[in-house]
């Protein structure tokens, strides 16, 4: 396995001096599905902000084994521009990339492709419901064929059944792309349906606490989300989880 | 609110308008009320068709300085904003200066500006005084939206290497075009306020607009021509609101929630 980005004795000061983060080290393995897991304030949108470049080290530095990769990101808000077209908020990396307009229009409309978004190019993002909004913000994202992504709780303000169907569909691209993903979210549920690792965190501050490695099939459908397998692995997930929170209090 | 048919909901004004007209008429006639008190709306309608070529000639002077003014106003506060949207130092340094160009009274102002330019120039006067006026809410409405954009959008622009040009052009000016477009519905009813008082200031003579056919017929006690160049003024005001008001519309329609119209 090859690291794709490590984070070493990485802290985050807020500006009133407390300390928001860390000391954590972690490493992003090429490939894998990691997953942030932690109540609210653990630092976990933190850290992905950090490796994402949004947010600077207070202390600690961040690593790119490899040379830095070409970065995703998609944010719990789908983050759209609302004066412009699916087709036209999807092209923006491309845009921002300098990549010839016909061609990034192709490229768009294949990634929304992808996302079961074909025919809603021409549509104004508020026209589609939250859930089509958040399939779009993922289009953008892998439009621009990146190497990492990072997702900042992306489904967390969906129903459960949009929920459902993105994860599985995000798995897909996942798979298909040999995408590395790390995703924040606050579920045990989904977390241990996605990823192929879960760092649990803890807050106060923002603390690794454990980690558990899933040994998940490669396919996972609904199918999967209904096994004694899984609910297994999400009790395993679960107590890690309580025993850190018990821990960290 | 009770829901109206499209056409109704437009008529309803103006048959009220008419009644009140026949209203005033029938009133004027009755009680025989001097025409240099209140003239009937027969009398005003012939005041401004006698003097239709010189009353479209202020309306054409108060006009045209008001769309340059508003317009001057428009490119000016956008470009300003765009400024402090880049630098806070800039907008540190001179917002407390247009707070004050705003909250000083214009009619203090005129006098001063009038006997600066020169009465030899007395439209170059007038231009700056409504531009003073129009020009405010267009830099803070301007400066607040270019603030407003989406931060996490600010990030993804970053994030994708866009430069600060490109952040302003496809992000922050995108963003600010609603607040732009409700500043300029504001601006252009006070540039043609700003218009009127510096005619007023300008006093006898050297202006032409249709303030000065207001105070020239006061002067004269023809009531019926006051009303007629005062029912001009009203239109010009309306017909820049409603054109300021299409243009929002046009704009924003298509992707901002307030233009959109309820389905209910």
């Amino acid at each position: 396995m090859t690291t794709i980005a490590s984070l070493r004795n990485v802290e985050r000061v807020f500006t009133n001096g407390v300390k928001a983060l860390g000391p954590i080290d972690l490493a992003v393995e090429k490939g894998e599905f990691l997953s942030l897991l932690g109540p609210s304030g653990c630092g976990k949108s933190t850290t992905l902000r950090i490796i994402a470049g949004l947010l600077s080290p207070s202390a600690g530095t961040l690593i790119w084994p490899e040379g830095k990769p070409r970065v995703g990101f998609v944010f719990q808000d789908p983050t759209l521009m609302p004066w412009a077209i699916v087709r036209d908020n999807v092209r923006l990396p491309l845009d921002l990339a300098g990549v010839p307009r016909a061609e990034g229009n192709a490229r768009a409309e294949a990634a929304l492709a992808r996302v079961g978004l074909t025919g809603f190019s021409e549509i104004f993002p508020r026209a589609l419901s939250g859930g089509m909004r958040m399939r779009v913000s993922i289009a953008r994202a892998v439009a621009a064929k990146p190497q990492l992504l990072l997702m900042d709780e992306p489904f967390a303000a969906l129903d459960e059944i949009s929920r459902d169907a993105l994860n599985e569909d995000l798995l897909t691209l996942w798979r298909e792309d040999e995408l590395t993903i790390v995703f924040v979210t606050h579920s045990v549920y989904e977390s241990t349906f996605l990823s192929t690792r879960i760092v649990t965190m803890t807050p106060r501050p923002g603390r690794i606490a454990n980690e558990v490695k899933l040994a998940s099939p490669p396919n996972r459908t609904s199918e999967w989300r209904m096994s004694p397998e899984f609910a297994d692995a999400a009790r395993a997930v679960s107590r890690g989880l309580r025993h850190a929170t018990e821990a960290a209090a | 609110m009770i829901h109206l048919p499209r056409i109704l909901r437009m008529l309803l004004p103006v048959a009220l308008g008419f009644a009140v007209l026949i209203l005033w008429e029938a009133l004027v006639a009755a009680y025989r009320i001097p025409r240099f008190v209140l003239p009937a709306p027969s009398a005003i309608w012939q005041a401004l068709l006698d003097d239709f070529p010189s009353l479209m000639a202020s309306l054409w002077t108060t006009l045209r300085i008001t769309l340059l003014a508003f317009a001057l106003a428009v490119i000016s506060g956008v470009a300003l904003a765009v400024l402090f949207s880049q630098s806070r130092i800039v907008e540190m340094t001179l917002y407390p200066y247009a707070v004050i160009l705003q909250v000083t009274p214009i009619v203090a102002i005129a006098p001063l500006i009038i006997i600066w330019v020169g009465f030899e120039r007395i439209n170059l006067a007038l231009l700056i005084l409504a531009w003073i006026v129009a020009f405010f809410p267009i830099l803070s409405t301007t400066t607040l939206g270019l603030r407003s954009a989406d931060h996490n959008l600010v990030d993804l622009f970053r994030l994708h290497g866009a430069s600060n040009w490109q952040i302003l052009t496809r992000l922050r000016l995108p963003s600010a075009l609603p607040y732009l477009l409700n500043g300029m519905k504001t601006s252009g009813g006070l540039a043609l306020i700003g218009t009127v008082v510096a005619e007023y200031g300008a006093g006898s003579g050297t202006a032409t607009g249709l303030a000065w056919r207001i105070v020239e017929a006061g002067n004269r006690l023809q009531i019926a021509r006051m009303f007629a160049a005062l029912f001009l003024l009203a239109a010009l005001g309306v017909a820049i609101f409603f054109a300021l008001a299409l243009l929002e519309y046009w704009a924003l329609h298509k992707w901002h929630e307030s233009a959109v119209r309820k389905e209910l």
